[in-house]
Formats: C-alpha cells, structure tokens, sequence
C-alpha cells in the first residue's frame, strides 16, 4: 500500500505535463458542447492547481478519508469547480466527468510505466481508483447541493412575483392570488399585503382567490390570519373568487368566515371597497 | 360484491406530496363523471385526512380506488400512517378540537363531505380514515 502509494504520486509529479495534457483533453472531448465555456487557460490552470494539491495531500496522509485536513485544499479546488459549473447549467455528468478523466489519464500513464509488471499495476490502480471515485462523488455532492441553492432561490423568487399587491385605486389594494396557497406562499403574501398597506396608506385590501385551486381549513385559516393582521393596521380585507362549489365546501367543512367580508366577484369587491371609502363611480355623458 | 376497477397509491410524507395527491383524486373524480361540486368536495377531505398524516401521524400512504358495487361506481380514498394514533377518537372528530394549532375541522368536515367515513385509530399503531363517494 505504502509502496504503491508513492509510486503513483512520484509518477504524478514526474509525469506531470504529460498527464495534464492528456486528462484536459479526455476531459474537453466530454464537454464537446461547451469547449467555449471554460476558458483553456484557465481550465489549465486549475487542473495544475488540481493534481499539485492531490500530490500534496497524498504525500503526507492516507487515501481513506478525503475527509480530512490534509485534503482541504483538493476539496476546495474541486468544491469551487462544481460550484461553478452547477451555476453555469453544466449537467451532473459533465461536471463529475471532471475527476473521472483524470482516473482514465492516469491509467493511461500507469499502463505506459508498469505495463510489464502486472502486480504492481494491479496495485497502483486500485489504490488510486479508490481516492478519484471518493472525489468523484464528492464533486457530485457538492455540484447537487449549489443545485439545490439555486433551485431554493428561484422558488423565492417565484413566490416573490407571483403574490403582486396592486393599488387598485386611492386607498385600495389588490391582491390577485394564484395558485396553491401553502404556508410558505401565505407567509409572504401576507408580508407583501402588510408593507403595502403600510406605503401606499391604504385602508382596503381585496384578496382575490379565484385561483387558488383548493381551500381546506389550512387555507380558511390563513386567510383568517392574514384579515386578523391587516385589520391590527388598521386595514379592512375582502376576500373575493370564492367560486361557488368552494362556498358549499367551506360551509360543510365547518370553516366560519362571518369575520370576513366576502364578494363573489372582484368587481363586487371593488364596489363595496368604493363604499367603503365612500366613493361612487359616476357615468358622465352616454357610453 | 365490490370490485376495485382502478386503482392507485401514493406515499404522503410532506405537502408536497399533499398536491400530488389531491391531483391524483382529482384526476380519478373526473373519470368517474362527478360534478365540480362533488370533485371539489372528494379533493378537500383528501387535502384534509392527507395533511393530518403529514402533521400528526409522521407521513403515510394514500390509496385511491375507483369500485363498482353492483350497479354503484365511487371513488374511495384511504388514508393509513403508523403515527402515534389517536387517544380520544369521539373527541378528535368533534369540531374544533385541536391538539395542533388548526381549526380542528378537519376530520369532522371531511366526514361531512363524503358518503361514507370510517376512521380507525390504535394509540402507538397508525390511524386509518376511509371515505367514499358514490356518483
Ligand atoms: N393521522 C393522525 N394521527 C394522529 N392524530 C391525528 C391524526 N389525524 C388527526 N389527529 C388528531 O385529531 C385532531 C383533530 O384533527 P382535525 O379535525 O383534522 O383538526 P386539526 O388538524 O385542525 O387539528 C388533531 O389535532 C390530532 O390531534
Ligand atoms: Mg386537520
């Protein structure tokens, strides 16, 4: 093991152009379709960073545990690599096909070095195959977890555009609610409705929910919740879009609105939100 | 005689999967012919008995049947977990019980919303609510 390990690594460093070479071109003939992403310089330069951190930490600890100390500054090139690339669209296996070409490469070295001596060549492989599978999965990792941040963002990003408070007129807001209205969505709703009551000085807010697909009682209560804080601000809430067959379902399930001012339509909404703040819209001459 | 002519199950173990769900019943209401009402209905106690299993009995399995009883067609949904169960079953489908911070109209509502409602609960077991709806 001891034996074998240095082998590989004097191999590494002494091989060293020969192997970069060879790996950034396995590696570029996987990525075809994005050679123009990646800059070559720096796709060089990387690499060079790559395998001198690798002959670094082999050097002084085992190949076990990547885990450890002495392979935090591999980690950390292969961290910002997949990072990157994750952010970039690079597809998993294009990402992971990174620590994967430079096994191929290295065999490819081994084979040229230790092709008479099968045992020792049996050795070296196994030993290094070990070590790049271990960083293989971890470039992985690290790739899907920036995924899911990016994904993560977008998502509050959705939730952000898709819950618009509209001023309908002086004093009056609107909030055209679409989609399934879980905790998360309710809690920025509400936020949104409570700034803007808060900014444009309003003292109407018409909730519109003609798209929400479903209102079951996590619903009702939001919406509940949501009237009981605009009300604390001195606003009034009318809730509007209660389609007919969620009327009869509200009712049998229980859930009491009677708190709540209720319109069939928006229009109807926006006429009583007029009354409210004694206002009337005039027709002035014929149409 | 009950025959199942059509059926699928689905894991529930976050809201997520609560949509997915309410989705499938959907889908199922609509090939049995309901109305909106009645589709509307079988997709709220579904969003209802779904969430309980997500919130209080730790996520569960949901199946969704449509059976032909002699001349009858229904959709019958099944909710089973092996949460904690529940200690007071009389208490628990009263309105406005809540041992969460809900409006406790779940399970008394859903009961409401459907033809037939059996829930069956063993403390430390699961809970299992079934519900049908005839066309
Ligand atoms: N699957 C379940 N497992 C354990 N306890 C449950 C389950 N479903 C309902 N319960 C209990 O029954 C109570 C009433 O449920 P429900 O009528 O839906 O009202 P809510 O969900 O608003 O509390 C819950 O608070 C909970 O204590
Ligand atoms: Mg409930």
């Amino acid at each position: 093991m001891e034996m074998a390990k240095a082998n590989t690594i004097r191999l590494m460093s002494e091989k060293m152009d020969e192997l970069l070479q060879h790996w950034i071109e396995l590696h570029l003939t996987n990525l075809s379709l994005r050679k123009d992403m990646i800059g070559n310089e720096n796709l060089y330069r990387q690499s060079k960073d790559f395998i001198e951190a690798f002959v670094q930490a082999a050097d002084g600890a085992d190949l076990e545990d990547i885990n450890r100390v002495e392979w935090t500054s591999v980690r950390k090139i292969l961290a910002e690599i997949s990072t990157n690339r994750s952010r970039q669209g690079y597809s998993p296996s294009e990402t992971a096909s990174y620590v994967f070409t430079l096994k191929e490469a290295l065999f490819r070295l081994l084979q040229k070095e230790y092709g008479l001596q099968p045992d020792i060549l049996i050795q070296e492989t196994l030993t290094i195959s070990k070590i790049l599978d271990k960083l293989g999965l971890y470039t992985f990792e690290t790739y899907s977890k920036a995924r899911e941040e990016v994904i993560y963002r977008q998502q509050q990003e959705m939730l952000e555009l898709s819950t618009p408070v509209i001023r309908l007129w002086d004093g009056i807001l609107a909030l055209p609610l679409i989609g399934t209205l879980d905790s998360g969505r309710t809690q920025v709703v509400m936020e949104n409705l409570l700034r803007g009551i808060l900014s444009t000085n309003s003292d109407v807010a018409i909730l519109d929910i003609s798209g929400v697909p479903t209102v079951d009682t996590l619903v009702a209560q939001h919406i509940i919740k949501t009237v009981s804080a605009a009300r604390l601000m001195g606003a009034e809430c009318i809730i509007s879009g209660i389609r007919p067959e969620i009327a009869q379902t509200i009712v049998q399930l229980g859930v009491d609105l009677s708190m709540v001012k209720t319109r069939a339509t928006l229009a109807g909404a926006l006429k009583l939100a007029l009354d409210m703040r004694k206002l009337t819209i005039v027709q002035i001459g014929k149409a | 005689m009950e025959s199942t002519v059509k059926s699928d199950t689905l894991v529930v173990k976050n809201p997520q999967e609560i949509i997915l769900a309410r989705q499938k019943v959907r889908e199922y209401a609509r090939l049995l012919g309901f109305n909106l009402v009645d589709q509307t209905k079988l997709i709220t106690a579904t969003s209802e008995l779904a969430r309980n299993m997500v919130e209080y009995g730790g996520g569960g399995i949901v199946v969704i049947e449509l059976i032909y009883v002699r001349e009858h067609r229904g959709l019958r949904v099944t909710f089973e977990d092996q949460g904690p169960g529940i200690a007071d079953l009389e208490m628990a489908m009263q309105d406005g019980f809540t041992t969460g911070n809900g409006l406790g109209h779940g399970l008394p509502g859903a009961k409401r919303l459907v033809n037939e409602f059996e829930i069956d609960s063993k403390i430390g077991v699961g809970t299992r609510v079934s519900l049908v709806r005839w066309v």
